[in-house]
């Protein structure tokens, strides 16, 4: 490592430049700020759900989970999640790559369109589909008719649910192929290789940490969802109560524990997310430096 | 000359027309179809019907609490966002991983948790209302209630933004400038600014359009009274609960054109500003060159 013509050297030298100097007065003065902004405001609410949620001790703590509606709540939360992410999985594979694998007019009008939903309010979202399924909405009198309800039943959570999560697995996807070019998946077609394998064997095993964190980043967001949910779920107690909703509900009954108990849940996958973002980060950066390295050494070979 | 080889040379690549197809098809009817019945309300609506929905004195309330509650949340994320983002990018602290990781909360932590956590934190009893409280100040179930859970929601939209591009800055343009007898001051409106200001744009827009949405959170902690504290998404809800489809559809219409309107305007503003920086960075390359 002390020899300056060692490839691997020069790189974390390089990464290293600019960052490791001596932290000056006004330096010190803004991390402070940013550390006691993010400390009041990130970190103390986490630390609020837990110790609220164990404020009575553990058995006060898990006795919420032996209440039925709370443990239909949570098996609501895990069907919806369950039907929407799969669903988001697959739209978000081939949107990335139509998208980044090939030239099409009207590319960035498409990949603004699949970011819609993130930037439309939630009340909104679920406001949509009661426009259409409900009893007064356009397809309402006749799903009536039909004995079928999709507003204030599970149908319309998971509809809501798969609106509100539909971008994030794609727009994960899209800025990370783009980036990894087709040169790769080219050679493999050139090779003989059919769509099916170049998708498995050379696209999938570039892309597998970022998928990951789409996943996890959409089902977090499936679990979680509150807006959309709560325009079309009607609160039907034990049977159309996703867990956020119960969290309410609960919380509103002056059930202070209970409603922490069922946040500290979402809140531990919320951390889980946090982690995997984390890891993930930290395998990309391992797989650019290799690749960068093996650049350095093919150089130095050449030379 | 590169771009343009490629824009015309046939791909090799198989799966275009089923991944395009099933894009299009899927995006249609899980988004597009849905926000048309949305749009096909409002038409149906008359232009009376719309205006009495709008200009009842509760929903003006509503739509004044939520643009400002927004607007103030998006300018405080901008100042604190920046100073995040600039010192993950340029410092090594102890910590600093988890501060960066925390940064992404807001987006992965559920509203109604949040809303549930901000309202114990700041209510008056709470960890940080009750030491606000004999200073007369009330945070939760007042509209400070509703500027704190928007600014939550908001931060990762300006970290998330701004960092990548100070990632790329090269410190030694401000070195150069501070060299050159620069004050700090001088070097951020001049130097740090001008590369800054597309991303921080975004970011600020972003967060705005998100607090303006929020609904979550905000129930929780504004405590919903009528002309106080209420929030237009919670409007719309209550429409619904009374089988009003105009009065909600008449609002989320009204919303979702602003927010709409807002990041196109943010959008060309952003392409504008680019194009800016693009003339000032090949003035720079030519200078080098030389």
């Amino acid at each position: 490592m002390t020899n300056a013509s060692n490839p691997q050297a020069t790189l974390s030298a390089a990464s290293r430049e600019g960052r490791g100097r001596a932290i000056s007065l006004p330096g010190a003065a803004l991390i402070s700020v940013a550390v006691i902004y993010v400390a009041l405001f990130l970190f103390m609410p986490l630390l609020v759900v837990f110790t609220q949620a164990l404020g009575r001790g553990w058995s006060a703590y898990f006795s919420t989970f032996k209440d039925p509606e709370v443990l239909a709540a949570v098996r609501l939360t895990l069907l919806t999640a369950l039907i929407a992410v799969p669903l988001n999985l697959v739209f978000g594979i081939c949107a990335a790559w139509a998208i980044a694998k090939f030239e099409f007019p009207g590319r960035s009008i498409l990949i603004t369109l699949i970011e819609l939903p993130v930037a439309i309010s939630p009340v909104i979202s679920g406001l949509v589909f009661v426009l259409i399924f409900g009893l007064h909405g356009w397809f309402g009198p006749w799903l009536v008719k039909h004995g079928w309800s999709v507003i204030f039943a599970v149908p319309g959570i998971v509809l809501a649910t798969i609106f509100i999560t539909f971008p994030y697995v794609a727009r994960e996807l899209i800025p990370l192929m783009q980036a990894q070019g087709r040169e790769e998946e080219e050679a493999a077609v050139l090779l003989g290789a059919n769509g099916w394998q170049v998708f498995r064997r050379v696209t999938l095993p570039n892309i597998r940490w970022g998928l990951l964190y789409g996943v996890i980043l959409c089902n977090a967001r499936a679990m979680g969802e509150f807006g959309a949910v709560s325009v079309v779920s009607g609160h039907i107690r034990g049977m159309t109560m996703t867990l956020p909703l119960e969290i309410e509900t609960l919380y509103n009954e002056y059930n202070h524990v209970a409603a922490f108990a069922a946040a500290s849940l979402l809140t531990i996958l919320a951390l889980l997310t946090l982690g995997v973002k984390a890891l993930v980060e930290r395998a990309e950066r391992r797989a650019l430096e290799s690749s960068l390295e093996g650049a350095f050494a093919a150089r130095g070979e050449a030379a | 000359m590169f771009a343009a080889f490629r824009t015309t040379r046939q791909s090799v690549l198989p799966g275009f027309g089923l991944t395009f197809g099933y894009t299009l098809f899927y995006l249609g009817v899980i988004v597009l179809l849905p926000l048309s019945a949305l749009f096909g309300r409002a038409a149906g609506l008359s232009w009376t019907q719309f205006v009495n929905a709008i200009f009842e004195p509760r929903v003006l309330a509503a739509l004044r609490l939520s643009y400002s509650a927004a607007l103030i949340g998006a300018l405080i994320n901008l100042v604190f966002g920046f100073i995040i983002a600039w010192v993950i990018v340029r410092y090594r602290f102890p910590g600093r991983r988890i501060v960066d990781a925390l940064i992404d909360l807001p987006f992965a932590l559920p509203t109604a948790v949040a809303g549930l956590a901000l309202t114990t934190i700041y209510a008056g009893n709470g960890w940080i209302g009750g030491l606000l409280a004999p200073l007369g100040i009330k945070v939760a179930f007042a509209p400070l209630g509703v500027v704190v859970a928007v600014t939550f929601v908001g931060l990762p939209f300006v970290v998330r933004t701004l960092q990548p591009v100070l990632q790329d800055l090269d410190a030694e343009l401000e070195e150069a400038a501070a060299s050159l007898g620069a004050s700090p001051f001088q070097v951020f409106v001049r130097v740090l600014w001008p590369e800054l200001r597309a991303a921080a744009l975004t970011g600020f827009a972003l967060a705005l359009a998100r607090g303006l949405g929020e609904y979550g959170s905000i129930v929780f902690i504004s405590g919903n009274l009528p002309l106080k504290t209420e929030i237009a998404p919670l409007l719309i809800v209550s429409k619904l609960e009374q089988y009003d489809y105009g009065g909600a559809t008449a609002i989320a219409v009204t919303m979702l054109s602003a927010s709409l309107g807002l990041l196109l305007l943010i959008n060309l503003l952003q392409r504008y500003l680019s194009a800016a920086n693009n003339g000032t960075d090949e003035l720079r390359i030519g200078i080098e060159t030389r």
